[in-house]
């Protein structure tokens, strides 16, 4: 099976700390989950460790959302297989910050 | 010729504001870390180019910055803050156990003599440190431990280990303040702590004379006579002239001891600076009048500076690291205020002057004397 880069999208404060601009591109071996793409950019980008996830629970940050193929899954189980759309690249895998003012 | 440098933590990003000794034009640079908030900077006595920075929000957490270049450039170090063992517990708002849980970094204390070596007091309140320049922290895990921790409980603003003091005879030797369970010393370098409550009396918790439970807002020291340390509680201005054994009022003539920050002339070690607020429900000066209050007898007599500072309709706070001096011969203060500006006096307080108006709220001010 050929492996596709899979595309995530950060926050601007995330890309800003990364010192990235656009998209992130991920090689990923084996299945591709949330988990799996965190521990590939946290790998690729040491300053994000702990900016997504808690360092100790592992838990998604509240204040964040992973949204793929315009579904949100923050909720699915971190293991769970993404779509065949982010595996082949063809859609981002996107953590949104909470919108928040006033 | 000497210059100093102003490293300013605010709500929405950090400031360096310069100038040369003159202290007369100052130069803002920044915001560093636009859109978080920048609880403390601090540079290393040792290198001042050598900064470290908390830097966090409630989006993407905590991370501590390091500057090898005084400010220029940045770079993220480690932001891992895990409590040694298994946390416990501390008593929470309705005194139930609570678990001990990592919120953020209040203070960043560099060593007095090695650039890589600093402290960080966080909430839930513990004292980390590192050696290796902020990459790696360690618990300092007997300060929680040594008995009274799970009776401790947090203030409004939560339970922040805010106030890292260290003594530059004593190696061994760190003060530290949480609120609010109150003021702490370790004489073995972070092994093993004792309260250091003995004297405060605070009125709003079941035991006013209790062992732990003080909401101590701010220590200071002067480098010279380490042994004195004086206190802005709560409510109260308080002295100790033994390290904090035991603790006496110096509130005096203040108008109210209510307030956050205190701090002590760089070169007079009786002359200590407050700035009272009308209290701990109406967060601003009295009467709308931005006053700082300076003792020269080391509290019990002070006085109002208020040359240069509004007094009317003026409704900022200053917060509790948002005070500091600088080491030139006329010491020069600054504070920063909830409002944004950042206040300056080249006279030890007889006159001020406003080095920046419009900043987002001011959670921190620390200046640097330079060569």
């Amino acid at each position: 099976m050929i492996q596709h880069p899979v595309r995530v999208d950060l926050p601007a404060h995330l890309r800003t700390l990364a010192k990235i601009t656009g998209e992130v591109s991920l090689e990923i071996k084996g299945p591709i989950t949330q988990r799996t793409i965190i521990d590939a950019l946290e790998s690729r980008y040491p300053a994000l460790s702990g900016t997504i996830r808690d360092h100790y629970t592992q838990q998604r940050r509240p204040f964040l959302r992973f949204f793929v193929c315009e579904q949100d899954i923050s909720h699915e189980s971190p293991d769970a297989l993404l779509p065949e759309a982010i595996a082949r690249g063809t859609e981002p895998f996107l953590i949104i910050g909470a919108t928040a003012g006033g | 010729m000497s210059s100093v440098r102003l490293l300013v933590g605010t709500r929405k990003g950090a400031f360096i504001i310069t100038s040369d000794g003159k202290r007369e034009d100052w130069k803002i640079n920044g915001p560093h870390f636009a859109g978080w908030e920048m609880y403390h900077l601090k540079g290393s006595p040792a290198d001042p180019n050598r900064i470290y920075a908390s830097q966090s929000n409630s989006w993407f957490g905590q991370i501590i910055q390091r500057s090898n270049d005084g400010g220029q450039t940045w770079e993220p170090v480690g932001n891992k803050f895990s409590y040694d063992g298994v946390p416990g517990t501390h008593q929470w708002y309705d005194g139930t156990p609570h678990p001990w849980e990592f919120k953020r970094v209040w203070h960043l204390e560099p060593s007095l003599t090695d650039p890589d070596t600093v402290y960080a007091g966080i909430e839930d309140a513990a004292l980390f440190r590192s050696t290796d320049g902020g990459a790696n922290w360690t618990e300092l895990s007997g300060l929680r431990g040594h008995g009274t921790g799970p009776h401790w409980a947090p203030g409004a603003g939560g339970m922040c280990l805010h106030t890292i003091i260290l003594s530059p005879s004593d190696p061994q030797r760190i003060v530290i303040a949480i609120s609010a369970a109150g003021a702490f010393r370790t004489d073995d370098g972070g092994q093993t702590w004792r309260p250091i409550n003995q004297g405060l009396r605070s009125a709003h918790i079941p035991d006013p004379t209790a062992e732990v439970g003080h909401c101590v807002h701010h220590i200071a020291m002067h480098p010279s006579r380490p042994s004195t340390l004086y206190m802005q509680k709560h409510w109260d201005v308080m002295r100790s002239d033994n390290s904090g054994d035991t603790w006496h009022e110096v509130s005096g003539n203040l108008p109210t001891d209510f307030g956050f920050a205190i701090d002590v002339h760089a070169h007079e070690p009786e002359t200590i600076y407050v700035v009272p607020i009308k209290s701990d429900s109406e967060h601003f000066p009295l009467d709308g009048q931005l006053r700082v209050y300076r003792s020269r007898t080391g509290g019990d007599e002070w006085e109002p500076l208020t040359r240069g500072l509004p007094q009317s309709d003026c409704y900022v706070n200053v917060l509790r690291d948002a005070m500091s001096v600088d080491t030139l011969d006329t010491c020069g203060i600054y504070f920063g205020t909830t409002g944004g500006q950042v206040y300056a006096s080249s006279n030890a307080g007889d006159s001020w002057f406003s080095i920046a108006r419009d900043l987002p709220p001011v959670l921190s001010v620390e200046v640097q004397t330079l060569a």
